[in-house]
């Protein structure tokens, strides 16, 4: 029983990470004001990347590519709704089937349109000593792939840095009173232009989690709206960066459940556990109102600078 | 070290079409209190904007302390010495007092250490501030202390005030004007932004006048009369600055046509913004509500015009009450419809079946050349308008709409002397066909050139105190009259 | 028939589901309202099409079309309803709920194709035909062409009357541009009016999953949608929003798919280059209208 557990609490957290990633560079956007629903975009890059730079440098290669591809079409986000002050909304939505269309095309100009498997290398877990040892979390948390340890330090990292530092300070300043913070001479545009490329770069990270870290293979679409899903985890964890990864535990478990119910021999139909994912993403949404504690000026287009 | 602090010379600043500023200079000595005075329009704020960075000229030099500057942003304003209190604060509401003061800072962020910095900046200039309250739970005249000590925590030398007393109660801006007086005393710098002569009088020891973007006068403070500031602000169109409400006609002033009783509203948070509040408004009055913003008055105008819905009470309107808002870009008009598309909106929640435009259309042409509206047709887009005209065609449609009430919120906002004086008129005229006006200024001055009656808002609650200055600036503050 | 009139029919018959949804985007888009979940909404259509075309006893002839088309409707009014109740009485942002609600749509016609609805021998995940009562007439004979193309062109010639004559219309689109002063001035119930706006734009979309179902496929399966609910997006943004100008980018997206799927099965250049244009199309349009906005009111 408590070996079930194990598992399953593993494979919560596998699948936890990398919506964490996404979530977690989603709150630091949406904490300038910026809503990000070209993330999605930026998760698909990222797949696609991280096979192309696996497959020149190995693995460590793949989730640098990654991160590059998703930082990229981020770029093309930020151009849209900070530099052009479009509405962000269309915009993103846009970068994102431009992203999706974009990768299907390459993946089969570049690897064939049969989709053949490819040989991409992947992370196995990596036991960390001695925490790995614990009881029930020890093997849930502590024997993942090493990605899973990034995100370990990034989350306080990230929460040290919008909490205790002027920048932190700044960037939430800008999504609360954009005015406030142009007057008290912060560079409001700036920031929130590499806010969004921070969301994209951990997106692309993502993106390169399901391939590297998963999948082991890119298949279109495999971002299957994980890129929305995180600016929901975002709500429910009230913008804070502890709050998202926490919440992406919550969705982590709802995803692994389907494992959970097949391995016990269940007759419902599958599909009602893909589709469980995006019903919780309503059903949470709906319960946390969507709107409490957001950044005040999120979404706003008319930043006055 | 150069007897002038900052002098701004020959600037020029266009937007687009509009030329904003032409030509204009100001010199602040320092250890002086040098009042920038000027109308609505005259560009005031446009020309301290750019001596705080937060725009480029067109042409012109910035000179600090008689050095040559040029500010990209407003952190290059700072490290010069300058800081700006601003009309509308700059404050970050859901952040404590410390987080906003600390705001533009680098590197680690102590909150400790801001406090006591804060308790420190605060016992030296006597504003006194908690530094952990939350801006959104501090009265008007608090958060204004926040801004000014945001300034000074960046070593500004000269701190510009842009018209700090618009939001503060009669006997607040003595308090506030004063303060500036002691601060300069310390070699300090001020720069008074305001369209009230009485306070540059008073409190200034140089000042400049701008109209239409140039400098028109500057003086010292004690040279300077009434007569030849009004002069200077007001240039060749003579109007009456100072009115007393327009003699009135003969209508029956008995009916009721607004009524409330008891009403409370409260606002999406639960917070109760009017308390109980009871009001009777008739034919051919108007009605005039003083207040300084945030204390309800939001709320009660919009209850009376029937845009609002309550949490208790009565309220006894007409079907239609015409409404000018203060905001008209974003509550009155639809920037980019046409005038003709703008008059629609009229009755547009209850119109059935099909629109009859060409009836609106030629409805359009009336209210056009009856309000005296500059538009080439009605059919072109109303942003092309100016904000005169714009308003002029607010009031049109909302007189005409109604007939019987009218309620107005800071209908003179953003327009000159001469859109004010056509704005005042129409408001006049319709007190005189028999509507039933009630009109909000967070000028005190407007208030009493138009309304004969006048009701103070404090905290959700409503007084009808006589109408003179002192009593009304005590009902303001919720102090017993006498 | 001759390349260049296999070419129009194919193209006509590939704009009208093009047209349909791109009409149901317009108007929701024009009401303010960012319905992504044309997809969705069209799959809903198509399923409950799908439910009566299989269903329906062969006696009551040409009544099952109508029926058919009006549960479309129906079903697709419903999938865009559930969105906008969230809206309005949550918050909850349409466009992660309608994106939400497309997946969701997927996944449910998957299950019926491969289970209650599947067709009789159950091998492939597909419903069984649909009755001939139940197909849509062809327009032009010896073709694909059906009757659908014309009820896509009636839609958008009432919408466009609508939009602009009507006392509707003309809230919808106060709504849309300027919620404040709609609500204001106007006296307009925003909320109302955009909430009906919303599920009108479904039942839209719902409809062409029908009229698909009814006059191209006649069965359910898989993947009924090839994204048309993305590029109706495309669609409606390149008609500047205008009801009547989807007309036209509903049949210009009608060739460009049809000339993608040619050069895929020609060329091999793979017809998901059908989507990156798109989607720079819409990016294109974007910048444009943002780049004359930030002009006019003199911004940066």
């Amino acid at each position: 029983m408590i070996d079930g557990t194990s598992a399953f609490l593993e494979g919560v957290v596998r699948t936890a990470t990398p919506l964490a990633l996404a979530a977690l560079g989603e709150t630091v956007t949406e904490r300038s004001g910026i809503i990000n629903i070209g993330l999605e975009g930026s998760i698909i890059a990222g797949a696609l990347g991280a096979v192309v730079g696996a497959g020149y440098g190995g693995v460590w290669a793949g989730f640098a590519f990654a991160a590059v591809c998703g930082c990229a079409v981020a770029a093309i986000f930020a151009l849209f709704a900070v530099t052009l002050r479009a509405d962000q909304i269309i915009s993103g939505t846009a970068v994102t089937l431009l992203a999706l269309g974009g990768t299907g095309t390459l993946y089969r100009i570049l690897y064939g349109s049969a989709g053949a498997a490819l040989n991409t290398p992947t992370l196995d877990p990596t036991p960390i000593p001695l925490l790995s040892q614990l009881p029930v979390v020890g093997r849930a948390l502590f024997v993942q792939p090493s990605i899973t340890y990034v995100l370990y330090v990034l989350v306080p990292v990230v929460t040290w840095w919008t909490y205790r530092t002027h920048a932190g300070l700044g960037l939430r300043a800008i999504g609360e009173n954009p005015a406030a913070a142009i007057a008290a001479g912060i560079r409001a545009r700036k920031v929130q232009f590499l806010a969004v490329l921070f969301g994209g770069l951990l997106g692309g990270v993502s993106g390169g989690t399901l391939v590297l870290a998963q999948a082991g293979t890119f298949v279109e679409g495999m971002s299957a709206g994980r890129g929305f899903i995180a600016i929901a985890i975002v709500v429910l964890g009230r913008w804070n960066p502890l709050g998202a990864a926490l919440a992406a535990v919550v969705f982590g478990a709802a995803s692994a459940l389907q494992f959970f119910f097949q391995a016990s021999g269940s007759n419902l139909p599958y599909q009602l556990f893909l589709a469980f994912p995006y019903v919780l993403t309503l059903l949470a949404l709906a319960a946390t109102r969507g709107r409490t504690n957001s950044p005040a000026a999120l979404g706003r287009q008319d930043f006055e600078q | 070290m150069s007897d002038v602090a900052l002098e701004l010379a020959s600037i020029t600043k266009r937007f687009g079409g509009l030329t904003a500023l032409d030509g204009a200079s100001l010199q602040a000595r320092r250890g002086t209190v040098h009042a920038l005075l000027g109308e609505n329009g005259a560009g005031k704020t446009t020309l301290m904007r750019i001596a705080f960075g937060m725009l480029r000229p067109d042409s012109g030099s910035i000179i600090v302390d008689g050095r040559n500057r040029s500010f990209a942003s407003p952190n290059d304003a700072i490290s010069a010495g300058i800081g700006m209190v601003h009309q509308h604060f700059t404050l970050v509401p859901a952040m404590t007092v410390a987080e906003n003061i600390a705001l533009g800072g680098r590197g680690r962020f102590r909150p400790a250490q801001v406090r006591d910095a804060i308790l420190a900046l605060s016992e030296r200039t006597g504003l006194a501030v908690d530094p952990s309250a939350r801006i959104e739970d501090l009265p008007t005249g608090a958060q204004q202390r926040v801004e000014i000590l945001k300034a000074l925590s960046r070593d500004a030398k000269i701190l510009i005030l842009d018209e700090p007393t618009a939001v503060l109660t009669p006997t607040e801006s003595r308090e506030l004007l004063q303060r500036a007086r002691e601060l300069v005393r310390n070699g300090g710098t001020a720069i008074l932004i305001t369209h009230k002569l009485r306070d540059a009088l008073e409190f200034a020891d140089d000042i400049t006048v701008l109209r239409r973007g140039s400098t028109v006068w500057t003086g010292g403070a004690a040279e300077a009369t009434e007569e030849a500031l009004v002069a200077a602000m007001l240039g060749g169109e003579r109007v009456n600055a100072e009115m007393e409400p327009a003699g009135r006609t003969t209508t029956d002033r008995s009916t009721t046509v607004l009524s409330l009783e008891n009403v409370c509203v409260r606002d999406v948070n639960g917070v109760e913004r009017l308390r109980s509040v009871s009001l009777a408004v008739h034919a051919g009055e108007i009605v005039g509500i003083a207040g300084v913003e945030g204390n309800g008055q939001h709320e009660l105008l919009r209850v009376l015009a029937g845009r609002m819905h309550i949490s208790s009470g009565e309220v006894r309107i007409p079907t239609v009450v015409g409404f000018i808002p203060e905001d008209r870009h974003r509550d009155a008009l639809i920037q980019d419809f046409s005038l003709r598309d703008n008059v629609a909106l009229l009755g547009a929640g209850t119109r059935r079946g099909v629109v009859s435009w060409t009836a609106i259309a030629s409805q359009t042409r009336e209210l056009i050349r009856d309000y005296d509206v500059r538009a080439s047709d009605e059919l072109t887009s109303v942003r092309t308008l100016s904000g005169g005209n714009q308003q002029k065609l607010v009031v049109g449609r909302e007189i005409e709409g109604s007939q019987t009430a009218l309620v107005a919120e800071n209908p003179s906002r953003g327009l000159d002397v001469q859109a004010t004086a056509a704005v005042h008129a129409r408001i006049l005229a319709a007190r005189d066909a028999g509507m039933a006006v009630v009109i909000y200024s967070s000028d005190l001055d407007e208030v009493l050139a138009l309304a004969e009656r006048i009701v103070a808002v404090h905290a959700g609650n409503v007084t009808e105190p006589p109408r003179e200055y002192e009593a009304i600036g005590r009902a303001m503050l919720g102090l017993p009259v006498t | 028939m001759t390349e260049t009139m296999a070419f129009v029919v194919d193209m006509l018959v590939h704009a009208t589901p093009l047209l349909i949804t791109g009409l149901a985007v317009a108007i929701a888009f024009r009401a303010g309202v960012w319905n992504i979940g044309a997809d969705g909404q069209f799959i809903a259509g198509a399923t409950a099409a799908a439910w009566v075309g299989v269903s329906a006893p062969p006696e009551i002839g040409w009544l099952a079309l109508i029926i058919a088309l009006i549960a479309g409707v129906l079903a697709g009014a419903i999938w865009a309803a559930l969105a906008a109740w969230l809206r309005s009485r949550f918050g909850v942002l349409e466009v992660i709920s309608t994106i939400m609600l497309n997946f969701v749509a997927t996944y449910g016609a998957s299950f019926l194709v491969r289970g209650p609805l599947q067709e009789p021998t159950h091998v492939y995940p597909q419903t069984a035909g649909i009755v001939d009562g139940a197909h849509m007439p062809i327009l032009v004979a010896g073709t694909r062409l059906h009757w659908g193309f014309v009820i896509a062109l009636v839609l958008a010639v009432v919408a466009w009357w609508v939009m602009k004559y009507s006392a509707t219309g003309f809230r919808v689109r106060a709504s849309g541009v300027n919620p404040f002063a709609a609500r204001s001035a106007g006296l307009i119930d925003v909320s109302r009016v955009t909430a009906v706006a919303f599920v009108v734009s479904g039942a839209i979309a719902g409809m062409a999953g029908a009229i698909e179902v009814s006059g191209v496929t006649f069965a359910l399966y898989e993947n009924i949608s090839p994204g048309y609910g993305y590029t109706a997006i495309a669609v409606a943004l390149l008609a500047g929003l205008n009801t009547l100008g989807v007309i036209g980018t509903g049949i210009l997206f009608g060739a460009l798919e049809t000339a993608a799927g040619a050069m895929q099965r020609n060329i091999g250049i793979p017809s998901t280059t059908a989507s990156v244009i798109e989607a720079i199309v819409i990016l294109v349009v974007i910048a444009i209208a943002q780049l004359r906005a930030n002009r006019v009111t003199g911004t940066a």
